[in-house]
Order: C-alpha cells, then structure tokens, then sequence
C-alpha cells in the first residue's frame, strides 16, 4: 500500500531563527502589525510503500530521527499520514 | 607526512587543500567520497564547499557516503580529522563533533578575513602556535552560527575544547565583529580525545603572504610537527 505523510521540520524554540526574524520585520514592514513571531521551516511530502499505516508511520519517524532533521537544533513533527487514493506518478 | 584531502560532489576547496599541503613540503592524496581506502594517510582533511549542494542541511548527505565510515573508524583509533568549513558542519552531523552550524545571524554569505584567538596547543591543529596568538584566516561561509545547548557549551569551556575563538585584531572580544554570531565566538572545536578539529575559517587560503596572510600554514606544519613527533595517532594513547 502506499502512503502520503507530510512532516514539518522546524528550528526547536530555543534557537534563534534569524530568517524568521527578517519574515517578520518585512511583514511589520508591510503593515502587518498584529504578527507576533515567525519562524521558517521545511516541509517534507513523502510517499511511502508500507505493509499497513502503522509500519508506514513507524518509518516516517525512523526517517526524521536518521536523516530528516538534526536532533541538535530542530523538532519535527508528522503533520498528516494516509493511505494515498490511487498510485501517484512522480512526473 | 601525507594528508588526505576527501572529495565530495561540491567539494570546492579540496585544490586549494592540496596545493598549501604541498607548499608546506607535504603530501597530499585525494579521497573519493566512494572510496573506503584511506591510502595509509597520517591525517584526513574535510574541505571547505557545498557537498551534495547542501541539501536538506549543509554536511546532511556527506555523512552517509562510503568514504565517511572510513573517516570514523580512522577517528575511533585516534587518527587526526581535520573539518574545515563545509568539513565542520560534516563533522557535526556525523556527530563526530557536537553541536550544529546554522544559518550566520547576519544571514549573509560572508567571505573576509577573520581573527583567531589560539585557545590551546595541546593538540595537533595548533601545537606549533603560541597560546593566546592571534591568526588571520579568511571565513567563507554562509551558514557558520556554531549552536549548542548550555551543557554542551559548559563542557567544552571546561574540557578546553575551544581550539580557536573569533577575535577582533587585536585579540579582544569579537563582539558584533563576529562573522556569523556564534555561541560563545567559537571558531573551531576538538573532540574529547583533541584528534579531530572543526573550523569554520579556511587555513588553506592564508598559506602565502601574496595571498594577505600565511598564517593557516601555522595549522599545517604543527599538524606535520606533531605527527613527526608522535605519530599519526597521536591522540590514541593520550
């Protein structure tokens, strides 16, 4: 079966995201008053063979802790998980 | 000695590596990035450029080439790695190395001289510099914020892991002269056993006075001295 699992990677709180700080000065700039912070991070779309939802999930994290984000500075989180309706052509 | 200079996809700084090893009266081999043999060098150098185009994180991909479980088992007996630039932030995700590089709080690509407080000696990188001494060697690098959380940070104060700090020229506190806001200034790092060196800042491009300085010829030849002295391994008994 396969999966389409969406993870967000993201600069943890506690270290300092100067491209987010730059987002938000030109939005002030731009006479977006109200924003408090940004912060910027990566989306990763990923499709994925796996057995059953569970294994595809198990993987998706297995990949994050590996390779998808640097436990050092960021976090990650799985921002959707599903089976995907029918097979997706790369092109 | 010989020096092997490791080449990735987008390596870029691996000629310049070469050519102020050989000025140095040295030997320098290079290291395919799919290779295992590691030639019988005396010390690995990491250069400087954008390995596998940086992407997802700059030294991300670098570390899961062939080459790279070569280089960690060569560190794991204590043989001398030396990351320089895009090397560093290889280093750091193949957790050789603590701590991360992230994008410089200016977010700009900078490349200008920088000023380098020698922090210690007693380790092969810097064994042939005076402590205290300040270097002039040139930062190239957009993403060179050295992070790390307040242990990390307390335990390299305290083991004395800091090899080199950003100075201004005259040695004092860099200040807002930093080239890219890292924690504690710091420039460079040694592992717990002082056998493998991350800087940022490039020695092989300050190895002749037509080039503004030669002081990054001061980190090569303490390297040859210290192997001359005790070996390729010189950390391993240590």
């Amino acid at each position: 079966m396969t999966f389409r699992a969406e993870v967000v990677v993201q600069l943890k709180p506690v270290v300092n995201d100067p491209q987010g700080i730059v987002v938000r000065e030109s939005l002030l700039r731009l006479g977006f008053d109200g924003v408090r912070s940004a912060r910027v991070g990566k989306h990763i779309a990923l499709e994925i063979d796996a057995a059953d939802e569970a294994s595809a999930r198990e993987s998706v994290q297995r990949m994050c802790e590996q390779l998808l984000r640097n436990p050092v500075i960021e976090d990650y989180r799985v921002e959707s998980l599903s089976a995907a309706a029918e097979p997706a052509s790369a092109l | 000695m010989r020096f092997g200079i490791a080449v990735f996809p987008g390596t870029w700084s691996d000629r310049d590596c070469a050519h102020a090893v050989r000025e140095a009266g040295h030997e320098a081999v290079m290291l395919w990035h799919k290779e295992h043999d590691l030639r019988a060098v005396d010390c690995i150098m990491l250069p400087g450029g954008f390995s596998y185009g940086d992407y997802l994180r700059a030294g991300a991909v670098a570390r899961f080439a062939p080459l790279m479980d070569a280089v960690t088992g060569f560190a794991a007996e204590g043989g001398l790695v030396w990351g320089i630039c895009n090397g560093f932030q290889i280093l750091c995700e193949a957790h050789l190395l603590p701590g991360a590089l992230t994008r410089n709080s200016s977010l700009q690509f900078r490349c200008e001289p920088s000023w380098l407080r020698v922090e210690v000696t007693d380790c092969a990188f810097t064994a042939g510099c005076n402590p205290g001494e300040v270097l002039e060697i040139p930062v190239s690098h957009g993403e060179g914020r050295f992070v790390a959380d307040p242990e990390t940070l307390e335990t390299l104060e305290r083991e004395r892991r800091v090899a080199l700090r950003y100075v201004r020229p005259d040695g004092a506190a860099a200040g807002d002269a930093s080239p890219n806001g890292s924690m504690h200034d710091i420039a460079g790092i040694l592992n717990e056993r002082r056998t493998v060196l991350g800087m940022m800042p490039h020695p092989e491009r300050a190895c002749e006075r037509l080039l503004g300085s030669s002081d990054g010829m001061r980190l090569i030849r303490s390297v040859a001295m210290s192997v001359a002295r005790d070996g390729a391994f010189a950390g391993a008994g240590a």
